[in-house]
């Protein structure tokens, strides 16, 4: 847009921009900053904003007669506290199995619909486009009925199966696939391949951007999923990381540095993911954007 | 067996697993709760049909003592609070280009930049949530201690606190003056588009009387703006816990999630895709970065803000669970108790699921209106390549 920028210009511009990150990343500084103070230290008397933790040492240790604890002493507390390792392995679980299921048959319906002939096709895929206008809350509460007399309240089944089947996903890969060159399709089938030996070994190695595109965000979406598993589950054998982390608020409302040390272990893994997949999560939101 | 035919069963094949799903978890749900919402249920005992009864009692009104009643004011007043909150959706819309223009631009460390203004949206969620709100708490929250001690330092002395109060008191008027600038540009480029023509005359004339409204009116209440901007400082509010303020909060929460995430980077896309060319010619015709602005980047990143546009309504008007849920309870008296939770606390809590259905089939119904009026509005204004 322009070959040669004002440095008055770009000082500016610099200076706006830093502002900016500065107050995107106050917030998560001092959810930091609290998850080291002393328990007591929140609510210290007086003005000041005590931006940084009184004291940080690393034992626990005792300074002018009072006990002062390590700074990361909050943090096994919280894990103890909240039961992390359940809660981790269960989000785990449903996002892989549920991520891998959906971007699974949401890929082999869209090779059928971009690539098979067969009748009432596109009637079907209208269809599919059609359903994509529903809320959720329509249909949330009839699952939840399904669910309930197939007695998978409070299981792994009601919170994987029902997000098993995507009409966006298939959208998606439909769109992807139909701009799919057929000369190596056509290969393939000179070669003695089926449909599947085309779809597993054309289809699927052709596509792995997208499929890698529609992972990630299948994944966040079960990650952060917060309604649904909080109407299906009822004990904490089943429950995910957000809803267990909710009902930590619930019972434990006023201690801050220990909600705030759970919150960075709960924010952690999704961070992880998204500092190595960001080119994924960039790519995701363009595709998303084109269908407009 | 003949090739179409085997193709024909292989394409079955393929469907057949999505296809089982979409229609035990969509088709046939949706026909569920159409027939649902005409019964009461609650889930222990047989349903019962109930005819329009759910929706009468929902949208209706009746008479009592002269006036018209709703039959169900807290509905309403959700629905008031859903779209309420969705005042944040323009200005939202607004900051994400601007920071999307800026991220544009050819400088160095953008990478590092867009990845920390992507931060929020990558995070949300419950911890997110509990970290705004410790952040809005009254006594110990970091807004109200920054405000606090901003305030100590202003009003330490006369001179500065006057001049502060002015300051604020004229920026707060430019803003106000900009959106009316906003809103009135708005007006007049629909209307355009929809071959209205306004006389030149007519929007300068009401930019002026605005203006003077705005600066006559901060000028007559001076002594008042004063001792608010005082009380303000001195005792800033509880931001959750009061009725005025815990929904303007709730959208300041969003713009700062949603400033550098999905939005801004489908801008950036746009943006990217805009032909250098078009910047050319329209440099050579000699156009400065406004007019260029609005004659080429605005124009063709049209079709990326409709969509922005038209997915932020769907979206907002099926928000506010979470929020409402991890943050609020929905309160101070119902103050941020939207739709989507009224209908979970109807089904969920309780258990009437006929009802919670009527208000499941009322969100698809304006859903389903404000996207057709949408594309209806869209098709005419969106330049399409």
């Amino acid at each position: 847009m322009n070959r040669r920028m004002n440095p008055w210009m770009k000082a500016g511009l610099y200076i706006l921009l830093s502002i900016g990150a500065v107050s995107m990343l106050v917030p998560f500084l001092w959810m930091l900053s609290t998850s080291f103070k002393q328990p007591d230290e929140v609510f210290a008397p007086g003005g000041g904003i005590n931006l940084f933790p009184e004291h940080l040492v690393w034992k626990d240790t005792v300074i002018d007669g009072q006990r002062v604890r390590a700074w990361w002493g909050n943090y096994p507390d919280a894990w103890k506290e909240i039961s992390f390792p359940r809660l981790y392995l269960s989000s785990i679980f449903v996002a892989v199995v549920g991520t891998f299921g959906q971007v699974l048959t949401s890929a082999m319906a869209a090779f059928a619909f971009a690539r098979l002939r067969f009748p009432g096709r596109d009637k079907l895929f209208f269809a599919y486009l059609a359903t994509m206008m529903i809320p959720g809350s329509v249909t949330m509460i009839p699952v939840f009925v399904i669910m309930k007399s197939l007695g998978w309240i409070n299981t792994y089944q009601a919170l994987i199966i029902p997000g098993l089947f995507s009409a966006y996903g298939t959208f998606m890969l439909r769109q992807f696939f139909m701009g799919l060159p057929g000369e190596l399709e056509d290969a393939a089938k000179i070669d003695g391949s089926g449909y599947f030996g085309i779809f597993t070994r054309v289809t699927i190695p052709l596509s792995k951007p997208a499929l890698a595109t529609l992972t990630t965000f299948t994944f966040m979406g079960f990650w952060g999923s917060y309604m649904w598993p909080l109407i299906v589950t009822v004990t904490e054998a089943p429950r995910t990381l957000p809803i267990g982390l909710r009902y930590f608020v619930g019972q434990h409302a006023t201690n801050y540095t220990q909600l705030m040390a759970g919150s960075v272990i709960a924010l952690i893994p999704v961070l992880l993911l998204f500092i190595f997949n960001q080119r994924y999560f960039v790519e995701g939101i363009k595709l998303s954007g084109i269908k407009g | 067996m003949s090739h179409k035919k085997r193709e024909a069963l292989a394409a079955y094949g393929f469907l057949l697993p999505n296809f089982l799903g979409f229609l035990l978890f969509t088709s046939i749900p949706v026909v569920v709760s159409l027939v649902m919402a005409f019964t009461h249920w609650n889930i222990f005992k047989p349903p019962t049909w109930v005819g329009l009864e759910n929706f009468v009692s929902l949208l209706g009104f009746h008479r009592e003592g002269g006036r018209m009643v709703a039959n169900d004011p807290f509905f309403w007043q959700y629905v008031y609070n859903t779209v309420y909150l969705m005042a944040g959706i323009p200005v939202g819309m607004a900051a994400s280009l601007i920071t999307a223009l800026i991220m544009n631009q050819k400088i160095r460390g953008i990478v590092i930049f867009r990845t920390i203004y992507f931060l929020p949206a990558v995070c949300s969620g419950v911890a997110l949530l509990i970290l705004w709100k410790y952040l809005y708490n009254a006594d110990i929250g970091l807004i109200n201690k920054s405000i606090r001690l901003a305030g100590e330092f202003i009003y330490a002395s006369k001179p500065l606190a006057v001049g502060f109060t002015v300051l604020t008191a004229v920026f707060f008027g430019v803003i106000a003056l900009a959106t009316v600038g906003l809103m009135l540009s708005l007006v007049h480029w629909v209307s355009e588009k929809l071959k209205i023509t306004w006389p030149d005359w007519l929007f300068r004339g009401l930019m002026v009387c605005a203006g003077a409204a705005i600066f006559i009116g901060l000028g007559v209440y001076g002594r008042q703006v004063y001792s608010a901007i005082n009380v303000f400082f001195g005792t800033p509010p509880d931001w959750l816990g009061t009725v005025q303020w815990a929904k303007p909060s709730l959208i300041l929460m969003g713009l700062w999630g949603g400033l550098g995430g999905y939005n801004m980077i489908l801008y950036l896309a746009a943006l990217q895709g805009v032909p250098t060319s078009y910047y050319e010619a329209a440099e050579i015709d000699g156009a400065g970065p406004w007019q260029k602005f609005w004659a080429v980047t605005w124009p063709m990143i049209s079709p990326t803000t409709f969509f922005i546009l038209v997915m932020s309504v769907i979206g907002g008007f099926q928000g506010g669970f979470m929020v409402a849920n991890v943050m609020t309870g929905g309160g101070p008296a119902g103050s941020t108790t939207t739709v989507e939770y009224y209908l979970y606390q109807t089904a969920f809590e309780k258990f009437n699921m006929g009802y919670a259905s009527a208000i499941a089939w009322f969100l698809f119904a304006v859903i389903l209106l404000m996207t057709m009026l949408t594309w209806r509005i869209g098709g005419r204004v969106v330049t399409y390549e």
